[in-house]
């Protein structure tokens, strides 16, 4: 590779790489911190993310407390990080992130190195595709994630199917209904692999009231079909299979960080969130990058993500001057069972600091009663008897643990009780 | 569907016009799999006019679209059999050629590794069996030295054989060139074009075709899957019944691509080879195939069972894959036979040249099989003219250790992030006579969509691409309704 590399000498204060929510809102507070040099490196054509093509409402209240759809509400981002002078520069993909913030970037000049003081990951989420979903059957074409689907109605104005099942029941799933409608598609059903919908209520009346049929403990099985889609199997909880004939499959949710630059690089990465390990900074195994936004784990809203990039950028904008706790203390988190799906942070610092991030998060890979307790080797630091569900999120104050921690490492852990 | 329609004209390449009816070719290849591009390349440079008529709407659409993608040295290939000539020369072959025609080559080298004591035992018959076939730089390692070239390797190998003359190349990327070859130097393509019948009158064929007639004085059967079938239908018989054997392969996150250097092979069983573990030149790592004997001949559908088995045994053998996501899933479906080796016959009377039952070894065998077929074939047809200076194409770069286009200059939007494609790659391969025409097409051209996100990112932008130049979703060519 190195033969086609051009380097450029200059060492940029702070690049972020991905210009979405995250990216867009660290970028934009960081100039506003009076940081000099700020690049966001986009590799699509246009910088925005995921909500330019979520071309429906409800985005924007957090950030700019008015309801607007995805487009219009990542080209004002955009317009915002411009106006605060950030260099957005787009087309602009990171092949390789290395160690002590040097990345290899490909632009339309071909490879190119370039160094930052800090790099900021805010390379968002994506869906989980049909591959490793290990889907049986056969592999026509007119299988699509929700992404895919919502750039092709809404950026290119396609129609790919007419009557597809939509797979899984997040919050997404019911999105993919709405942009369904958008495009004059009529779902024939929503099948959710366990017992109830995963959207918080009410979000599943949606199903109901556009008379998309839900189905609950319910799995796709297998795709038939050669060169198109002729109905999907299905199995309930008894084993008992059927067919519904449709023309399409919409694989919806199933989140996970888009951190290959981390996996494939130098960085640690968490095997329960998919992205990077990170301290309540946001800090990665190698401390010249942070991590803000969806990258951090699987998923939170635009307003969320949005709000991590800009506690991000006063964070790195600390580090930068030498003010935020050495990374050397750190301690790791362990997960005691595996009820519980991941905790962002995975590793602690101390001591504890004023930016440091507010909640640990954690997320349940199930319905189930209990207490959830944080503990080291001297006892319980924190406990709360709770009700937990699949894919949504609970949030542990983060200062009662790191300020009570002594010594040994911290263990999240969730005891079962009946309710 | 579109049968005999005169009307038809495809926009670029010319591909897909109608046969010439007054054009005589020397000779004409059925099946534009591996071996098919390959026989079209090697008797094409050898002096004969070449066509190559195939079903699909894009070369490679049967055995040759999934395979394990390495360059077979024939160590464990059957005894003094054909397909060990033809694996020997194929190997030969395209190491000879490779950096000419701008492909790849992987030297990885491969190890045979002993779990059991039994399998240990088997290792110095295996050894020796690669003597016997003329591969002689094999040799038997200990457990300790195996863990240490293997690092990732689980500490329960016993003991390997080392084959370093085993390779791994891209198997789409080969194929392509050695038919663009043919073609840039006269040969043509028929695409979209199904034998229906055919007519020997002595001294020439005339084969009806889903796309007209065309004539030629010699017909090579390279039809995979429907070689038999092909044989039947214009022989009027076969020597070989295909029976097709299914593998399904499960393909690692790049970020497995190093935890092997080398091809982990098992100890192969009477029935199969069994199921390898080892890295792509596009830096993914692949665990497959199964071996599963079915009766469809285009059914390669993948199921759950067979895939979370794969996964298992890739995790067994380096445990540190149990962490690592699965990138893509795939079937091939390999022409296996009653026979126990390739079923290459001349018919001289009939001018006719069975290249069958070409089972999982077709791409490391292709450029052999083609040497073989060219000695067939001049028996009994006059000498043609050599090419004195042929073109020699260059081979679409997609492997992570050569420089990519996203490398160079000009190449507008990387489009597909996950595998690195370009713009201008992909508007390449919508170009000229072997334009992708599907997207299955296109994925095997420039890779786009294989990577870790199947699509999320890109989908909709190569749908604009690609747009009046087929149907994704449908299958459907633009413009024959």
């Amino acid at each position: 590779m190195v033969e086609h590399v051009s380097r450029t000498p200059v060492i940029i204060d702070v690049v972020i790489i991905g210009g979405g929510p995250a990216g867009l809102s660290a970028a934009t507070e960081l100039k506003r911190l009076g940081i000099d040099q700020v690049v966001v490196l986009e590799r699509e054509n246009q910088a925005g993310g995921i909500p330019r093509h979520c071309g429906h409402p409800p985005f924007g209240m957090r950030e700019f407390t008015r309801v607007m759809t995805g487009p219009r509400y990542a080209r004002k981002l955009v317009k915002a990080a411009e106006l605060a002078g950030v260099d957005i520069r787009i087309s602009t993909t990171v092949v390789e992130a290395r160690p002590g913030g040097s990345l290899l970037i490909a632009t339309d000049q071909g490879a190119q190195e370039i160094t930052a003081r800090r790099v900021v990951y805010a390379t968002g989420v994506r869906e989980t595709p049909r591959s490793a979903r290990l889907i049986s059957g056969t592999r026509p074409p007119g299988v699509l994630s929700t992404g895919s689907l919502q750039s092709m109605v809404y950026l290119n104005k396609h129609k790919p199917f007419d009557r597809p099942v939509i797979i899984g029941s997040e919050l997404v799933s019911f999105s993919s209904i709405q942009t369904c409608r958008h495009a004059g598609i009529s779902p024939v059903a929503m099948v959710e692999e366990t017992g109830s919908a995963i959207a918080r209520w009410p979000t599943p009346l949606y199903a109901r009231v556009t008379g998309v049929p839900l189905f609950t403990d319910t799995r796709l099985s297998a795709i038939k079909g050669h060169d198109n889609i002729v109905a999907v199997v299905v199995e309930n909880a008894q084993g008992e299979r059927r067919e519904i004939a449709c023309d399409g499959v919409i694989l919806t949710g199933r989140f996970t960080p888009e951190s290959s630059l981390s996996s494939c690089g130098h960085l640690l990465v968490d095997v329960a969130t998919g992205g990077p390990v990170v301290d309540q900074f946001g800090r990665c195994s190698d401390p010249v990058y942070f991590a803000a936004g969806n990258v951090l784990r699987p998923v939170e809203t635009a307003g969320w993500s949005w709000n991590e990039g800009r506690q991000a950028a006063h964070r790195v904008s600390q580090d930068l001057l030498g003010k935020l706790p050495s990374s050397a203390t750190e301690r790791r988190i362990t997960l005691a069972n595996s009820l519980i799906k991941y905790c962002m942070p995975q590793v602690l610092s101390f001591p504890h600091h004023r930016l440091s991030m507010k909640y640990l998060q954690l997320r349940f890979t199930r319905h189930a009663t209990g207490i959830l307790s944080m503990s080291d080797d001297t006892g319980t630091l924190w406990k709360r008897a709770m009700t937990v569900f699949p894919e949504r999120r609970v949030l542990v104050p983060l200062r009662r643990v790191v300020d009570g921690c002594q010594t040994g490492s911290i263990q999240a852990k969730f005891e079962e009780r009946s309710p | 569907m579109l049968l005999f329609d005169h009307a038809i004209n495809f926009d670029g390449g010319g591909c897909l016009a109608n046969i010439l009816t007054n054009e005589v070719f020397d000779l004409v290849v059925i099946g534009a799999g591996v071996v098919g591009c390959a026989v079209a390349r090697r008797l094409t440079l050898a002096g004969a006019r070449v066509a190559v008529i195939e079903k699909a709407t894009d070369i490679l659409d049967g055995a040759s679209k999934a395979n394990s993608a390495i360059l077979h040295t024939g160590f464990d290939a059957p005894e003094n059999s054909l397909e060990v000539t033809c694996i020997r020369e194929g190997y030969r072959e395209y190491k000879a050629l490779y950096r000419q025609l701008g492909l790849t080559l992987d030297f990885s080298g491969a190890h045979v590794v002993a779990w059991t004591q039994d399998e240990v035992e088997k290792l110095e018959n295996i050894a020796e069996k690669a003597r016997n076939n003329d591969v002689e730089d094999v040799n038997i390692i200990s457990a300790k030295t195996i863990a240490k070239r293997e690092v990732e390797l689980s500490d329960s190998a016993l003991g390997a054989l080392s084959v370093p003359g085993e390779c791994l190349i891209d198997p789409w990327s080969a194929p392509y060139v050695y038919l663009r070859q043919s073609l840039e130097n006269g040969g043509k393509i028929f695409l979209y074009c199904e034998v229906t019948s055919g007519n020997f009158d002595g001294e020439s064929w005339k084969l009806d075709t889903t796309r007209g007639s065309i004539a030629s004085r010699y017909v090579v059967n390279c039809a995979g899957l429907y070689g038999d079938r092909v044989d039947q239908r214009l022989l009027g018989s076969t020597t070989f019944n295909i029976a097709p054997r299914k593998g399904q392969f499960v393909v690692f996150d790049k970020a497995a691509g190093r935890l092997a250097n080398s091809i982990i092979l098992p100890v192969p069983t009477s029935r199969t080879k069994g199921v390898v573990v080892c890295r792509t030149v596009f830096g993914n790592l692949l665990v497959g195939p199964t071996a599963e004997d079915q009766q469809s001949r285009s059914d390669a559908s993948t199921d759950e069972a067979s895939l979370r088995a794969l996964i298992a045994s890739g995790v067994e053998k380096i445990p540190a894959l149990k962490n690592i996501p699965v990138t893509a899933v795939y079937a091939g479906l390999r022409p296996a036979c009653e026979h126990q080796d390739y079923q290459i016959e001349k018919h001289a009377d009939r001018n006719w040249i069975t290249v069958g039952a070409i089972r999982s070894t077709g791409l490391s065998g292709a450029l052999g099989i083609a040497t073989h077929v060219l000695a067939l074939y001049e028996q009994s047809a006059p000498g043609h003219t050599t090419l004195d200076e042929p073109v020699h194409p260059q081979a679409a770069v997609l492997a992570q250790n050569e420089v990519r286009d996203w490398q160079r200059e000009h190449h507008g939007d990387i489009v597909c992030h996950c595998e690195l494609v370009s713009e201008r790659e992909i508007n390449r391969a919508l170009e000229g006579p072997l334009a992708a025409r599907s997207l299955a097409g296109l994925k095997r051209q420039t890779r786009v969509t294989m990577g870790r996100c199947q699509g999320f990112y890109c989908r909709a932008r190569l749908e604009t691409m690609c747009s009046g130049k087929f149907d994704l979703f449908n299958g459907k060519e633009a413009g024959c309704g």
